[in-house]
């Protein structure tokens, strides 16, 4: 089971994608980081301590579940439903910049999902993506603005990324699918 | 709410989740495991009613009919206020303004109706049984929402997810259910739903509104209210069902009020941090008197408000394919 990630790359890919946002935004006033359940959020509490130790600004986050906007419901998709969580967004999102934060990108679905359910809140200035990992193999033409690392696969393979705030210990493996 | 992880299996991969059964027609259809699958998914539907856009694409393209042979403003409204939120397409039928008037039998009507291919019936009728005889008929999942004297579930998950709001628990709670249990199907779904997470129930009402055959609940009753409302923490009353009475229960509205109504002074004997509860629609100052009603202990319209969230988590589990 290849480690693609361990503890100490997660922490410095979280540390240069904090530097970035920092210098491609003029200022953090008006942005906010929007974490997607359940991985992206501790990934978005992470950068927003980040960046308020950068430049001492503290950027509102919020934590967004896409279940309800998902379109696999009806079909028949490989892996069971997913328990529905509270989404928890306490401030407005009109006019400001929204960065969504998640653990892997891979068929862009799951950000679909959230583009759609963000718009049932209100109207963004804009919205950003970043993500840890981004594996490829899209079906929807998106992209993400800030990448922790690129990490090529098989379709047959699937990518675990792995967090101290849920499994209780920071590292990204590959795994075969077929179990090997 | 804490950020609690998704239940994890040791190779990181989602433990599977969702309901087994096709239809919910009792609360005996589902396991502890699926009663707090209902509640927490209900926890999170809540917020939905707090947007501006009170809506979320989860059962679009989805026909829901509602099939109601019994009068309803409650359940029916939160039925189809639940499925809106939800973005299905419902279509509503009532008894009086269908062909039941014309003498189609129930099972005819379900029948003509299956064949237009709906994805979900929720059904309320006199009869108990007639959810299961509506889900034996056809392919589409079906919610009872009330059948005669039998079992209204959802009513029963609404109630479970108020008391576990105000109390943060269920289990070892002492819950009295006070009036008309002859006649009330949300005594008999509730019944299993508590004592299902562990609640310690007791019920009280006329020895004439009492079923013969207690003891099969599990309940502890008596015909003395003070009794009942001694150190309870949840007291829910019961409606009077004036029209499901064929001969005399007790002498006078007025009577049963004195020795059954609830009042305030009643009220004095429970916890002190006692919520009172109550399905409606309510006969003031017949179970329960108005300063009850109205008062802070009084959760009744919080009842309501969980009803919407309660039935949007049964619908959207129950739309799911690939469970069952």
């Amino acid at each position: 089971m290849p480690v693609v990630m361990a503890a100490d790359q997660v922490a410095r890919s979280i540390t240069r994608i904090a530097h970035e946002v920092v210098e491609r935004h003029r200022t953090l006033d008006n942005l906010a980081l929007i974490g997607i359940r359940t991985r992206g959020v501790p990934i978005a509490r992470r950068l927003a301590a980040g960046l308020h130790e950068i430049t001492g600004t503290t950027v509102p986050t919020g934590v967004l579940d896409i279940t309800l906007y998902r379109d696999d419901l009806m079909r028949h998709a490989v892996g069971p439903q997913p328990v529905l969580r509270k989404t928890d967004i306490d401030f407005s999102i009109d006019n400001r910049r929204i960065l969504l934060v998640d653990d892997v990108l891979y068929t862009g679905r799951t950000i679909r999902a959230a583009l759609d359910a963000l718009i049932d809140f209100g109207r963004p200035g804009a919205i950003e993506l970043a993500v840890l990992i981004d594996r490829g193999h899209r079906e929807l033409p998106i992209k993400a603005d800030y990448v922790g690392k690129n990490v090529p696969t098989s379709l047959s393979e699937s990518v675990q990324v792995r967090l101290a705030e849920v499994e209780g210990l920071d590292e990204v493996v590959i795994q075969d699918a077929t179990g090997s | 709410m804490p950020p609690a992880a998704d239940p994890v299996t040791p190779d990181g991969l989602a433990a599977p989740v969702g309901l087994r059964t096709k239809d919910l027609l009792s609360i005996g259809d589902l396991s502890v495991d699926e009663i707090r699958l209902i509640l927490d998914t209900a926890e999170a539907m809540k917020e939905v009613g707090t947007r501006s856009i009170k809506k979320v694409p989860a059962l679009r393209g989805r026909t829901v009919v509602n099939l109601f042979f019994e009068a309803s403003t409650r359940t029916r409204t939160s039925f189809e206020v639940a499925q809106k939120r939800l973005s299905a397409d419902t279509v509503n039928i009532a008894a009086s303004g269908s062909s039941v008037v014309k003498g189609e039998t129930l099972a005819d009507t379900v029948r003509n109706l299956e064949a237009m291919a709906p994805d979900i019936i929720v059904v309320r009728h006199q009869s108990a049984g007639a959810g299961h005889l509506v889900a034996g008929l056809c392919r589409a999942r079906v919610i009872n929402a009330g059948d005669g004297m039998h079992e209204h579930p959802t009513q029963a998950l609404l109630d479970a997810l108020t008391i576990r709001q105000r109390k943060g628990r269920i289990e070892g709670l002492k819950v009295s259910i006070i009036g008309d249990l002859l006649h009330s199907r949300v005594f008999r779904s509730n019944v299993l739903l508590l004592h299902a997470l562990g609640a310690e129930v007791s019920v009280c009402g006329p020895a004439t509104m009492m079923l013969p055959d207690m003891a099969r609940f599990g309940v502890r009753p008596t015909t003395s209210i003070d009794e009942a409302v001694e150190g309870a923490d949840v007291v829910m009353l019961l409606r009077i069902q004036l029209e499901r009475m064929g001969g005399y229960f007790f002498p006078s509205l007025r009577e049963y009020f004195q020795l059954f109504g609830m009042t305030p002074e009643r009220l004095e004997r429970a916890h002190p941090d006692a919520i009172i509860m109550h399905p409606g629609p309510m006969n003031r100052g017949v179970e329960i008197a108005p300063e009850v009603a109205d008062g802070p202990y009084s959760v009744i319209l919080e009842q309501v408000a969980n009803g919407v969230a309660v039935r949007m988590a049964v619908l959207y589990l129950l739309a799911d394919e690939r469970q069952a």
